[in-house]
C-alpha cells in the first residue's frame, strides 16, 4: 500500500522534483524552494498526507546551498511517511511557510528558525521558542561553538 | 591572639540562650516548607521521596508551598537553563529569611553532563546554595540523607540576640 | 520585570493588552505546580474565562541536539534517556532502532521481545505518572499516593535490572546492556498483581465520582480533524475517537505478534484522555503477560562487531577483541552515511528520531520529533473558552514532559 502511494506521488511530480528514492520505508523528494508550497498542498489534498510531523534543517557548511530544510509528512489513512527536502543558501535562507496548510507548522517553524535561522516567508510569528529574547546567533549551525553561553543573569562572585 | 577574649555572660544566661537556640533550631528544622522549583527528571525522584515509600513527612518537610513568600526551603530540582535564570533569581529573592537552598541533582549542582550554550553550570552561579545532593537522579535515600544533614545544620545555627550590627 | 534590569524578561508575549474590555493579562508559570515546572502561559482572562492563551516553552532547553553532535553514537544514549524521562526506555529503544536501521542490523528475537516488554513497562510508568500528577492537581491526593507507590515498585524492579531508577541508559545499538537477572520475571508477576489492586482502587475512587466528572467532562474538547492538523498523536488523538496507534498501524518490534486493543475516546475531552490512559495501561499489562509467556531464549545482543562490545574475557586475552573494543569506545560504531526517520509509539505519541550520518562514529545530526512539543502548539485551542481552573486538568491530561518538549 505504501509502495503504491509512492509510485503515484513520483508519477505526479516526476520531472519537477528530484527523486531520492525509498529508503528505510520513507520516500525522499528534493525540490527547489519555490515548488514547496505546491507539492505540499498536493500531498495534503491529493495523496492524503494529512499530518505534518516535523520541520527541521541540516547544516552543510561546505556546500554552496548550505541548509537542507527537511519536512516529514505522515498519512493517517495509509500509514506511510514522506520526506521533502529543499536547499537554501546562507545568504538567503528563506522558504515559504506551511502554516496555512498544517497548523502544526507554527511551532515547528519557530523552532527551525530559532536553531538554524531559516526564515519562513508568511509566518509572522517567528519569536524565539526554545531560546530566549536576547540570544544572539543560531546554535545548531556548525559554526556556533557548543559551549558559548549567553547568560541572562550576571553570575555571583 | 594577645587580645583578651570578649567578656562572657554569666552561666545561667548562657544556659538560657543555648536552650533558646536549640529550641529555635528544633522548631525550624522540623517545619520546613519546601518550594519545589521543579524542572526536569529529578522531579520523578522528588515525587517518589514525597510519597509513601520514602516519606519526607516524617521529617516535617511534607507540605510544599508553591509561593516563595510562604516557603523557606528552595529545592531546585532539575536542570536550570539560562532562560530560567531570571525566574530562579526572582523566586529566591522573594523568599523571606530564614531560607535555605538545596541543589537537587547534578544538573542543579554543576550543570550535570550538559555542557553547552543552554545550560547554567550549577545554580550556585546565581544563588547561594546550602546543600548539594548529587545523583542523576539521586536515589530517594540520598535525598533524605541530604535533608537530614540540612536539618543538622539548621539545628546548629546560633541566633544571637545582640549581633554585631545591633 | 521593568524595575529589575538585571533580571530581563526571557520571553516576548504575543499580546500585552487585552482585546476584550475589562480583561486581565495573567502570567502562569514557569515555576508553577500545575505546569509541571517548565511552561509559561500568558493568558487573557475575562473574569474566570480564558479568552486567549499564549504558551511559552523552552525553559528546559538543554541543547540535546548540539550535545549529540559531539558524542559517539553509544555515548549519547544517556542524553536520549532524558528526553521523556517518565518512560526512558522507550526513548532508548526508538533511538537504537533508528541507528540499527541505518546500519542494517537485525536484532535477535529475545532482544525484540524484551524491548517490547520493557517499552510497555515504561509506558505503564509514564501513564501512572501522568494520571497521578493530574489527579493530585485536582485534589485527589490519595490516588496520587496509590499510583506513585505502584510506580515506585516498578522503579525498584527496573533498578534491579538496569541499575538506575529513572533514567536507565539500557538500550544498546544491536541489543541491550545485559540480560534479565534471576527472579526478575517472578517479581514482574507480583507487580502486575499489585497493579490490579492499586489501579482498581483508583478506578473506584475516581471514575464515577461526581466531582471528577464535573471537572473533566466536556473540558478541553478536541476534534479529530483539528487534532490531526495540529499534529496530535498518541493518547490525545485516540481520545478524540481516531484509532491511530503506531503499534498497530506500522508494527515494529514484537507488536505484530501480540493481541491487544487500541482504546479510543468519544468526546476528546479531559475525561476521555484520562480513561484512554487507564485502559492503555490495562492493555500494556495484558501485552506484558503475553510476552512473558512467549519470551524466546538466545543471545541479547546481535553478534555484530560493528556495534556490540566483545566479551570482557576476550578483550583481555585476544588482540582482535581488544582492538575492536578500543575502536568502538574511542571512535564509536561506524554508521554508514545516510539519513533515516524512525518513529515509535511513545507514551505521548509518535516519538521520531531523524538521524543524519556522514559515516563517522559520531552523528552529524540527531533530531527528535517530540510529541510533547507538537502538542503544546495546539494547546491554546483546548484552553480558550474554558475557565482558569480548567487549565490545570487540561494541561495535566496532555502529559507535557519538559525534557521531551524542549529537548
Amino acid at each position: 500500500m505504501g509502495a503504491e502511494i509512492f509510485e503515484r506521488v513520483r508519477a505526479r511530480w516526476s520531472g519537477e522534483v528530484e527523486d531520492g528514492g525509498v529508503q528505510h520505508g520513507t520516500l525522499t523528494l528534493e525540490l527547489s524552494p519555490d515548488r514547496l508550497r505546491d507539492v505540499a498542498s498536493s500531498l495534503k489534498s491529493e495523496f492524503g498526507f494529512d499530518m505534518l510531523l516535523d520541520v527541521t534543517a541540516v547544516d552543510w557548511p561546505e556546500r554552496q546551498t548550505r541548509f537542507d530544510v527537511v519536512y516529514h509528512f505522515y498519512s493517517t489513512r495509509d500509514f506511510v511517511r514522506l520526506r521533502l527536502k529543499t536547499r537554501v543558501t546562507f545568504e538567503a535562507p528563506v522558504v515559504d511557510t506551511l502554516v496555512t496548510l498544517y497548523q502544526a507548522a507554527r511551532f515547528a517553524e519557530r523552532e527551525c528558525h530559532d536553531m538554524y535561522g531559516i526564515e519562513f516567508r508568511g509566518n509572522d510569528d517567528l519569536r524565539p521558542i526554545l531560546l530566549y529574547e536576547g540570544f544572539v546567533g543560531h546554535p545548531l549551525r556548525k559554526d556556533y561553538p557548543k559551549q558559548h553561553e549567553q547568560p541572562l543573569v550576571p553570575y555571583r562572585t | 591572639m594577645s587580645a583578651r577574649p570578649p567578656p562572657r555572660a554569666p552561666a545561667p544566661l548562657e544556659y538560657l540562650t543555648t536552650k533558646k537556640d536549640e529550641f529555635v533550631g528544633w522548631a525550624r528544622k522540623f517545619s520546613l516548607f519546601p518550594y519545589p522549583f521543579v524542572t526536569a527528571c529529578c522531579a520523578m525522584e522528588f515525587m517518589s521521596v514525597s510519597s509513601t515509600l520514602y516519606d519526607t513527612d516524617r521529617f516535617g518537610a511534607a507540605l510544599p508551598r508553591f509561593s516563595p513568600r510562604q516557603s523557606d526551603l528552595l529545592m531546585v530540582v532539575g536542570t536550570i537553563v539560562h532562560k530560567q535564570t531570571p525566574v530562579l533569581r526572582r523566586v529566591y529573592e522573594q523568599m523571606c529569611e530564614p531560607k535555605w537552598v538545596i541543589a537537587f541533582g547534578v544538573c542543579a549542582t554543576s550543570g550535570g553532563f550538559y555542557q553547552n550554550y543552554a545550560t547554567l553550570p550549577g545554580i550556585d552561579k546565581i544563588i547561594p546554595v546550602d546543600l548539594y545532593i548529587p545523583g542523576c537522579p539521586p536515589r530517594p535515600e540520598m535525598v533524605i540523607d541530604g535533608i537530614m544533614k540540612l536539618q543538622d545544620r539548621i539545628a546548629a545555627e546560633r541566633h544571637p540576640i545582640i549581633t554585631e550590627r545591633f | 520585570m521593568d524595575a529589575r534590569p538585571d533580571l530581563p524578561n526571557p520571553i516576548r508575549p504575543a499580546f500585552t493588552a487585552g482585546e476584550t474590555p475589562g480583561s486581565t493579562i495573567v502570567n502562569i508559570g514557569p515555576s508553577h505546580p500545575a505546569t509541571h515546572g517548565t511552561v509559561q502561559i500568558v493568558a487573557e482572562l475575562s473574569g474566570e474565562r480564558v479568552m486567549r492563551a499564549d504558551i511559552h516553552c523552552g525553559y528546559l532547553h538543554r541543547g540535546f541536539e548540539k550535545e549529540c553532535e559531539s558524542h559517539t553514537w553509544h555515548n549519547l544514549i544517556p542524553y536520549v534517556d532524558r528526553l521523556n524521562y517518565c518512560s526512558a526506555l522507550i526513548n532508548d529503544f526508538a533511538y537504537c532502532e533508528a541507528v540499527e536501521r541505518l546500519m542494517g542490523i537485525e536484532i535477535t528475537p529475545r532482544c525484540r521481545y524484551l524491548r517490547t516488554l520493557l517499552a510497555e513497562y515504561s509506558r505503564i510508568a509514564d501513564h501512572l505518572t501522568c494520571t497521578a500528577a493530574m489527579l493530585m492537581e485536582l485534589g485527589a491526593m490519595t490516588a496520587f499516593l496509590y499510583l506513585v507507590t505502584l510506580r515506585d515498585y516498578i522503579y525498584e524492579h527496573l533498578a534491579n535490572l538496569t541499575g538506575a531508577r529513572v533514567t536507565y541508559s539500557f538500550g544498546r545499538i544491536g541489543g541491550l546492556a545485559r540480560d534479565l537477572p534471576e527472579g526478575w520475571l517472578k517479581r514482574l508477576e507480583e507487580i502486575l498483581g499489585e497493579y490490579d489492586v492499586f489501579v482498581g482502587r483508583v478506578h473506584g475512587l475516581v471514575d464515577r465520582n461526581r466531582i471528577f466528572i464535573d471537572r473533566m467532562r466536556n473540558i478541553g474538547v478536541l476534534r479529530t480533524e483539528e487534532a490531526i492538523g495540529w499534529g496530535y498523536t498518541g493518547p490525545v488523538l485516540r481520545s478524540t475517537g481516531a484509532p491511530r496507534d503506531l503499534r498497530k498501524d506500522t508494527p515494529y518490534l514484537a507488536y505484530s505478534e501480540l493481541d491487544f486493543e487500541v482504546p479510543v475516546g468519544i468526546n476528546g475531552d479531559n475525561y476521555d484522555r484520562y480513561y484512554v490512559r487507564m485502559r492503555e495501561m490495562d492493555e500494556s499489562v495484558h501485552m506484558i503477560r503475553q510476552l512473558v509467556d512467549r519470551l524466546p531464549d538466545g543471545p541479547i545482543s546481535v553478534a555484530d562487531r560493528r556495534c556490540t562490545l566483545p566479551e570482557k574475557h576476550l578483550v583481555y586475552t585476544e588482540i582482535e577483541s581488544l582492538i575492536n573494543h578500543f575502536k568502538l569506545i574511542i571512535d564509536g560504531p561506524q554508521v554508514p552515511a545516510g539519513e533515516v526517520y524512525s518513529a515509535h509509539e511513545g507514551a505521548n505519541g509518535e516519538l521520531g528520531f531523524y538521524i543524519v550520518s556522514t559515516g563517522l562514529g559520531i552523528p552529524y545530526k540527531v533530531h527528535v520529533r517530540s510529541p510533547s512539543f507538537v502538542h503544546l502548539g495546539g494547546l491554546h485551542r483546548m484552553l480558550e473558552g474554558y475557565q482558569l481552573a480548567d487549565l490545570v486538568p487540561t494541561f495535566g491530561s496532555i502529559n507535557m514532559i519538559g525534557g521531551e518538549c524542549d529537548r
